[in-house]
């Protein structure tokens, strides 16, 4: 814990014993297996970005290697030494520190006591605040940072409290340092200055686990890349050889060869009409950056791209969920600003959300209640779906979706996940939208009711509806989108149309070198 | 619980079996010790018993916890009803006092409670302050307010139309068992009869996907907040025309946590998510019974609070899924 660990440490680079070495990690959770025999080497010295996409493994292989999850198979060794942490404290002890994509600071503390909190060092009993605020600007300094530690946290910018994070996981001298998506509220100055002191430690011989999803920042800063998928490893490859056409195929689990038999792209339909939905820069700091975007009654626009590119984020935007605070949208040819979901739902808007436990479902309310809950709030306290309309309703979207349920009066928390999928799919098509906004429709829901979802995509639009569909799934994407709007790190990259559309060519698109 | 599904009534029967049960079971208790107990007898055209006495008790707390109810089922709380009791029957006392009509006092009460309400409902809804930190700003500076305006005295009043609200009766019930009935249709029409019910429990079982949904959350908390001052400024009105004065350090003092206690052990979870009006009434009715039966039974008094708790605690076991799924 005391200072011994901050001298730098001089093994020469690339071939230096491994730091961190893990081996055939296994880690299960009731009816997933999260992590399968999984290998992770980081040596001294390197920036090792761990990538994959949603479910790969990530987030589970740093909860093990954190001690926040205890791994049932294989070994961790670190600097040789067999560790297997119990306690995120007991992690930090052995000497990995982690800092998490939420800043996890104590905001009304000061920067030093930030720094210090938990191993204060104390003098007669009490604190030692002079060794607190000459400790603080140590640790500060290692990262080239002159600030004031007495100043509040609260009163940093986001991009300094995650250094002053950083700041404190180094004080424990720690060789490792776990870095969770720090990236991910930060703009670019922020990035640069996190990627100085990031280089500046590196040089000391500390080893750096870097989790995003912006790709030029994981070429901008690594030396390797290990890629997971569906909980099992992939490979670790060199950053410099790995071109990025191939990081994003591995992540998605497509070969190359399979590539270029991609399934025929569906015939765009033709745009009848004015477009329903125009959208001219609209962007959101943090979030997204001036996306333009059409969307006509008839056709499925398709929102591509790696997870956090801002796929999640456009839609937020256009539903009324998050104020833009750039750009304009227009319905119908008319200029419109959404204060909140209800505005837009009004405006003939739907969303089915990709949480669908946290921001679709109402658990506890019945299967009926969850149906009519969109239509009812559009029609407002008064004007009131009466009981018969209701069951009516409800019995006829489960016939229609083939939603399995014993009858209409239970509990949505009690169906499956597809089940209450559909269900979610019923609250919007109950209240006639115009627009549909699908954000991951079809994940973590079984094959049949996937295939389901999207005939029921196909026969929606045909009668008029528009439909905006993010997914993850590439294949899914390219299958159903007359349109696909590709986005790469928060900006729209690629527009592809009818015959252009490919798997191929998003993959390609999003890997554009900028 | 806007149709009257087939499984409904099983679902209300089973959540109120437990609370039934323990009132069957103190209500027995009281007929084997004094046979007299259920004898009702009507004198004056009016109607007296022991029983009607324990109705005419409860009746303030019922009150709250009707609007408490709707509080809850948006997975708030609200801790200011005895200080909203406390102002609106300073508020009526002194009005009647300087010779106003009942009209304009009970109004003017009925209004401040709605007042209050509304503003628990804006600093929740609006200011986002946690309901128990909100509604704790006003029971604390409540009593203040009320203090102030009974100028730190207990306002007597001699006023029939007044008295009337807590001891007349209307046809042959004491006027507060008439008061909560009438309140409890008007709010099993609200929300079962508009959209009131399904906004308030879908907002206060997930919020955030009520947000998605469409549903105007800060609505649906001021209409809770709201109704409950409301419920507050009734209950208030009865305890002030029962002593004919209004009191203003000891008027529904602790009435809140009866309330709170009354839904809970009813079968309204605290985290939110279902109206439960009738639960709620038999709640109420069973604290009640419960210190009716420790008065008359001359257990000494010194005892009440922890038979209280010993038996909510029961009930509140007695309901809970997880002792069943152990043993079943």
């Amino acid at each position: 814990m005391e200072a011994a660990g901050v001298e730098p440490r001089r093994e020469p680079l690339p071939q230096s014993p491994p730091l961190l070495e893990a081996r055939g990690v296994t880690k299960r959770f009731p009816g997933v297996q999260a992590l399968a025999g999984v290998d992770f080497t980081v040596r001294r010295g390197e920036v090792h970005a761990l990538m994959g996409e949603n479910g790969a493994g990530k987030s589970t292989l740093i909860k093990v290697l954190t001690g926040v999850h205890p791994f049932e198979q294989g070994e961790i060794r670190l600097e040789g030494r067999r560790i297997a942490p119990r306690s995120p404290r007991e992690a930090q002890a052995l000497g990995i520190s982690t800092v998490y994509q939420e800043v996890s600071l104590i905001p009304f503390l000061s920067i030093a006591e930030n720094i210090c909190l938990g191993r204060q060092p104390r003098r007669l009993g009490g604190i030692n605040w002079a060794e607190i605020h000459r400790r603080a600007g140590r640790a500060l300094a290692r990262l080239g940072l002159k600030l004031d530690v007495r100043q509040t946290l609260a009163d940093c910018s986001i991009a300094v409290q995650q250094l002053v994070a950083i700041a404190r996981a180094l004080d424990v001298a720690a060789p490792l340092l776990i870095l969770d998506e720090p990236t991910s509220s930060l703009d670019e100055q922020e990035v640069e200055e996190l990627f100085r002191v990031l280089r500046k430690l590196k040089g000391e011989g500390m080893g750096i686990v870097f989790v995003t999803h912006f790709l030029d920042q994981v070429y901008a800063i690594s030396e390797r890349i290990t890629i997971l998928r569906n909980g099992s490893l992939v490979g670790e490859f060199e950053a410099a050889s790995l071109p990025r056409l191939e990081l994003i195929s591995r992540m998605l689990g497509k070969e190359f060869a399979e590539l270029h038999f991609h399934p025929p792209p569906p015939t765009a339909r033709k745009a009848e009409s004015a477009p329903l939905l125009q959208v001219r820069q609209l962007g959101r700091k943090g979030a997204v950056e001036a996306i333009d975007l059409r969307v006509t009654g008839g056709e499925i626009v398709g929102l591509a791209g790696l997870l956090g590119s801002g796929r999640t984020e456009t839609a937020r935007l256009v539903f009324g969920l998050d104020a833009p605070n750039q750009g304009i949208m227009e319905v119908d040819g008319r200029p419109v600003v959404f204060r909140s979901p209800a505005s837009a739902i009004a405006l003939g808007f739907g969303f089915c959300p990709e949480d669908r436990k946290m921001s679709g479902i109402i658990p506890n309310l019945s299967v009926r209640e969850n149906i009519v809950l969109a239509l009812q709030a559009n029609q407002g306290w008064l004007r009131f779906v009466s009981a018969a309309k209701q069951v009516e309703l409800a019995e006829r979207f489960i016939k229609a979706l083939d939603i399995r349920t014993p009858h209409a009066e239970q509990p949505v928390r009690l169906l499956s996940g597809g089940n209450q999928q559909k269900v979610i799919l019923a609250r919007w098509l109950a209240s006639h939208p115009r627009l549909l906004i699908l954000d991951e429709p079809t994940r973590g829901i079984d094959v049949g009711a996937k295939a389901e979802i999207e005939k029921l995509m196909a026969r929606l639009t045909s009668e008029g509806m528009a439909i905006l569909f993010i997914s993850s799934d590439l294949e899914e994407m390219v299958r159903n989108s007359h349109r696909i709007a590709v986005l790469r790190d928060r900006r729209k990259v690629a527009e592809l149309e009818g015959e252009a559309i490919s798997e191929n060519a998003v993959m390609h698109a999003i890997a554009a070198a900028p | 619980m806007n149709t009257p599904a087939p499984h409904a009534a099983t679902g209300t029967w089973h959540k109120l079996r437990w609370p039934l049960v323990a009132l069957a079971a103190l209500l027995l208790f009281n007929l084997a010790l004094s046979p007299s107990f259920f004898q009702l007898h009507v004198r004056d055209g009016r109607l007296y018993g022991s029983i009607v006495d324990v109705f005419n008790r409860a009746s303030p707390v019922m009150l709250l916890a009707l609007g408490m109810t709707l509080v809850i089922a948006t997975g708030g709380v609200d801790l200011s009803v005895g200080a909203v009791m406390a102002i609106a029957g300073a508020v009526a006392a002194g009005l009647v006092r300087s010779g106003q009509p009942l009209v304009v006092s009970v109004g003017v009460a009925v209004a401040t409670g709605l007042a209050a309400g509304l503003w628990n409902g804006v600093l929740v809804g609006y200011v986002r302050v946690p309901p128990i930190v909100a509604t704790l700003i006003l029971m604390v500076s409540g009593r203040g307010v009320a203090q102030l305006l009974t100028g730190g005295q207990i306002l007597t009043f001699e006023n029939k139309p007044l008295e009337y609200l807590g001891n007349g009766a209307f046809l042959g019930l004491p006027f507060p068992i008439t008061l909560v009935a009438l309140v409890f249709l008007v709010m099993l029409a609200l929300t079962q009869r508009t959209a009131t019910g399904l906004f308030l429990e879908a907002a206060g079982d997930n919020e955030s996907a009520s947000h998605y949904a469409g549903v105007n959350i800060r609505g649906v908390r001021l209409l809770a907040y709201g109704s409950c001052g409301v419920c507050a400024a009734l209950a208030g009105l009865i305890v002030a025309a029962n002593i004919k004065a209004a009191d203003a350090n000891n008027a529904g003092l602790y009435l809140e946590l009866d309330a709170i206690l009354a839904v809970v052990v009813g079968g309204t979870a605290l985290a939110g998510g279902r109206i439960f009006l009738g639960g709620s009434l038999v709640g109420a009715l069973l604290i009640q019974t419960l210190a009716t039966t420790i008065i008359t039974r001359n257990i000494p008094p010194t005892f009440t609070l922890m038979v209280k708790a010993a038996v909510i605690i029961a009930v509140c076991l007695l309901q809970s899924p997880k002792l069943w799924k152990k043993r079943g």
